[in-house]
């Protein structure tokens, strides 16, 4: 019998049907994969299963009942449990506290936290999960706080559990813990869905999977058999992707951004980036790989001039470079933000107005105080065309477009000033795979034209790929520097978690 | 979350909904609703007289309505604009009085100028206090309210004090004086520069570097600072042209009404301003109409209150009701949507 059982699913939204009449099925003790580019549907198909949104056609069927599922309320009781991709975690309460919040034991009127206690460290032993019931979540890694989000599902009596790309925030190691986890939930039958479109791990980890493609579901339920990630990308986008595209560097040039004496004290007195020291060749990508968390915000801020550093030699091409983000733009220094929605995009704004973001005083755009109307529609119109930006026209708001769209405005935006050196952060976060490969495209083309890249990128696989040389930032401070074909990822995993300090603690 | 309700059907819905509620108020208090509707819209629309004071009492709310509009833009809330307005009918008044032998195309400027610029640096103190000190805007702009208050009091009672028993400055010169359209009504040309203010405060915003830089800032002040914007320059700018107008509103009255500065003149037309603003969505261009809608109401209510015994109390009512409906959008969605589903089931029906 089928744990779950959605049929004609279909959910119409103002401008896009975002599912259309999709099938759905997962059976008792599997773990099913469900893929997808960013916007096919798949959010919004889960969402409806654990009755966050309403189909506005379509049946659901739960362990051979048919269910109509109004509100996660009724979900909880139907036995669906959803680890949300941002955790929804109080990180002021200790871990048993954010478990049984809302089905709390009591004793009287009052909250019996010693069962609620005992319940808890039961379950954790259960799964071998090392935290404490009375720890604070703040104080646990993400790594753990998810493990706190699967607990709390399970908590409520889920034997299906849905996540929502789980393996985006963690290291290679928590991965594994992770997978290790989820192979006994399934040993003890349970059903999991996971929402992801890393094709590496849906190898290695799914069952089953079912793919949508612009909220029409293209296959379902297909065994791995014969599968490999190149076959999973062209049912996902629906021609042949290139996933793992090694373009050999002709040639990197002389010393062009050197970065020394870099240090920056956080506002609670604590170091938060140490003596952190990066040259970076012409035409060579810098990747920079790490647990978030460690000190890549401030430096990104910092090599952008948003935020000021106690100290730092920030030199390009030889000639100091300080000042406000304004003069940092102005030297050339290009500047892709880690989150395109808070510091890239204005996104109530449009296609127009937000390609000329950064750049919009200069006399390409404006003359004498005016924004240049038609020329910026012309230009616009030009990269929607040039950078395949997939949008009705030039006057669209940013939010109607789908992140991938988002990040090549982004993209456009700072690629088409011909900047001499790019600080690239997170470029291909919640970005589909035809973009992916697109923007990957294009910043090796842009290295092999000469620019000076840093590339800050939680996606291990994306910047072992790409970069020519790999600084590990753990704490802080640049670990050690690796070439990426002379390190493993287990290696590199280890330094990015203190390396061998790390192995010493443990060893103790 | 963020609940929008397409273009002008919330700025109609609200208004007409506030209408119907405050009809059934007035029923529960045992007054005819369409009498009192019936005598508002007459005054206000019927005779070339009503009209002409309906305009007259829509330019200073367009004004003030477009000053908080402006500081909005930003995400800055000026509460301020009451204070602003009386310091910018202050300066108006004092050097409209001062006898400089100018004639009236120079007179006339410099006192709208002087008027600007009082309200325009009283507003940006406001801003500069926010980003160089991180003070809120909403509690310093309410304090400089009663700062200008009592300091604009102190001045019509004592140094500015004109001749008997009135606490009032002295009549400002016939040099200062802005024309009116027709002698025999209030409505002077007041009016039109309120409507261009709101139509260059339009193009200003959309075609210019600074007004795109405005609008960065309010949308997304983070991706504004990333872009390299210096976000606290900006925010005292929109501050300092948000005062500006609301100086200008006092000035115009000075000159256009008034000639003096009389103690209590304004009735709260700082913050009529905000439903104002409300009512037109903060989209400049709507602020004029929403301006003249509340301008009718007013000029109606003097009608209401000589031809019917129905308290004029009744027009605060309104733009009360106005202001609530207007803030939650997710009631008009639902009544809305409500709407609509009564009709899909009446079409099912038949």
């Amino acid at each position: 019998m089928n744990a779950v059982e959605m049929k004609g699913i279909t959910k119409q939204y103002p401008l896009v049907r975002a599912v259309d009449h999709a099938d759905f099925c997962i059976r008792k003790g599997e773990i099913h994969s469900l893929l997808g580019e960013n916007g096919a549907g798949k959010s919004t198909l889960m969402k409806i299963l654990y009755g966050m949104t309403r189909p506005d056609e379509g049946e659901i069927w739960i362990n051979g009942k048919k269910a109509v599922i109004k509100n996660p309320y009724q979900a909880i009781q139907l036995g669906i449990g959803m680890v949300h991709q941002h955790f929804m975690l109080a990180p002021v309460m200790t871990v048993t506290e954010n478990i049984v919040v809302g089905h709390e034991p009591v004793k009287g009127i009052r909250f019996d936290r010693k069962t609620a206690e005992n319940q808890v460290r039961e379950m954790i032993e259960q799964y071998g999960f090392h935290i404490s019931p009375t720890q604070k979540v703040e104080e646990l890694s993400v790594g753990e706080q998810q493990r706190v989000e699967i607990l709390k599902a399970l908590y409520r009596g889920a034997d299906i559990l849905i996540l929502d790309e789980p393996t985006a925030v963690l290291t290679p190691q928590e991965v594994e813990d992770l997978f290790r986890i989820m192979r006994k939930l399934k040993a003890e039958g349970k059903s999991i869905v996971i929402i992801t479109h890393k094709l590496k791990e849906t190898m290695e980890i799914a069952d089953r999977i079912s793919v949508l493609r612009d909220g029409r579901m293209v296959e379902q339920g297909l065994g791995l058999e014969q599968m490999d990630t190149n076959t999973l990308a062209k049912l996902m986008v629906g021609r042949d992707v290139n996933l793992s595209i090694i373009r050999e560097n002709k040639g990197m040039g002389s010393p062009y951004l050197e970065i020394s004496n870099l240090n920056l004290t956080g506002s609670n007195g604590k170091k938060v980036l140490d003596q952190i020291e990066i040259t970076v060749h012409k035409g060579e990508i810098y990747g920079i790989a790490g647990i978030e968390g460690n000190g890549q915000t401030e430096l990104i801020e910092v090599l952008t001039g948003l935020r000021k550093p106690d100290s730092a030699e920030i030199k390009k091409d030889g000639k100091e470079i300080c000042g406000n983000a304004e003069s940092f733009i102005q030297k050339g220094i290009g500047h892709i933000p880690e989150d395109r929605m808070t510091r890239g995009l204005v996104l109530e704004m449009s296609i127009e107005e937000n390609i000329i973001l950064g750049y919009h005083k200069r006399e390409k755009f404006a003359h004498k105080g005016f924004l240049k109307g038609k020329e910026i529609r012309r230009y616009t119109e030009e990269k929607i065309e040039e950078y395949a930006v997939k949008a009705g026209n030039s006057q669209a708001l940013l939010n109607s477009l789908s992140g991938g769209n988002q990040q090549k405005v982004v993209i456009a935006r700072v690629f088409s000033q011909d900047p001499d050196a790019i600080i690239v952060a997170q470029p291909t976060r919640g970005v589909d795979v035809g973009a992916m490969e697109y923007i990957h495209n294009t910043l090796l083309d842009l290295r092999d034209q000469g620019k000076a890249i840093i590339l800050i990128s939680a996606d291990l696989d994306e910047v072992r790929c790409l970069s020519d040389r790999i600084g590990v930032i753990y704490d802080g401070k640049i670990q050690k520097e690796f070439f990426p074909d002379s390190v493993t990822e287990t290696e590199l995993g280890l330094w990015m978690t203190g390396g061998e300090k790390g192995e010493e603690v443990k060893g103790q | 979350m963020k609940y929008k309700v397409k273009g002008m059907v919330l700025p109609v819905v609200s208004l007409v909904l506030a209408v119907l509620v405050s009809g059934v108020v007035m029923a529960v208090c045992g007054y005819n609703p369409f009498e009192a509707f019936g005598a508002i819209l007459a005054g206000a629309f019927e005779s070339k007289s009503g009209l002409a004071q309906t305009f007259t009492q829509a330019t200073p709310l367009i004004f003030t309505g477009l000053a908080f509009t402006f500081a909005k833009k930003t995400t800055m809330i000026n509460l301020g604009v009451e204070g602003q307005l009386l310091f910018g009918a202050m300066a108006a008044a004092v050097v409209g009085t001062i006898d400089l032998g100018l004639p009236g195309v120079i007179h006339l400027p410099l006192v709208l100028l002087c008027g600007i610029l009082a309200g325009g640096l009283f507003a940006a103190l406001v801003g500069l206090l926010k980003v160089k000190f991180g003070s809120n805007e909403v509690i310093a702009t309410i304090m400089l309210n009663e700062i200008a208050a009592l300091f604009c009091s102190y001045l019509v009672n004592g140094p500015l004090k004109a001749e008997g028993a009135v606490s009032q400055t002295e009549r400002i010169l016939k040099t200062a004086y802005i024309p009116r359209l027709a002698s025999k009504y209030q409505l002077t040309f007041a009016f039109f520069v309120a409507i261009a203010a709101c139509i260059l405060v339009k193009l200003f915003m959309e075609r210019t570097v600074k007004g795109y830089e405005i609008r960065c800032v309010g949308m997304n002040g983070k991706a504004a600072e990333t872009a390299g914007i210096q976000v606290g320059k900006v925010m005292v700018t929109a501050m300092l042209i948000s005062g500006a107008i609301a100086g200008l509103a006092g000035a115009c009255h000075v000159a256009g009404v008034d000639h003096r500065f009389i103690e209590n003149f304004s009735p709260g037309y700082g913050f009529d301003g905000i439903a104002v603003a409300a009512l037109a969505g903060e989209n400049p261009v709507g602020v004029i109409f929403a301006g003249i809608i509340f301008g009718a109401l007013r000029s109606g209510a003097m009608v209401l209150n000589r031809t019917t015994s129905i308290p004029i109390d009744f027009i605060n009512v309104i733009q009360a009701l106005v202001v609530i409906f207007v803030a939650a959008p997710l009631l008009v969605k639902e009544i809305l949507s409500a709407g609509k589903k009564d009709k899909k089931k009446r079409e099912e029906k038949s």
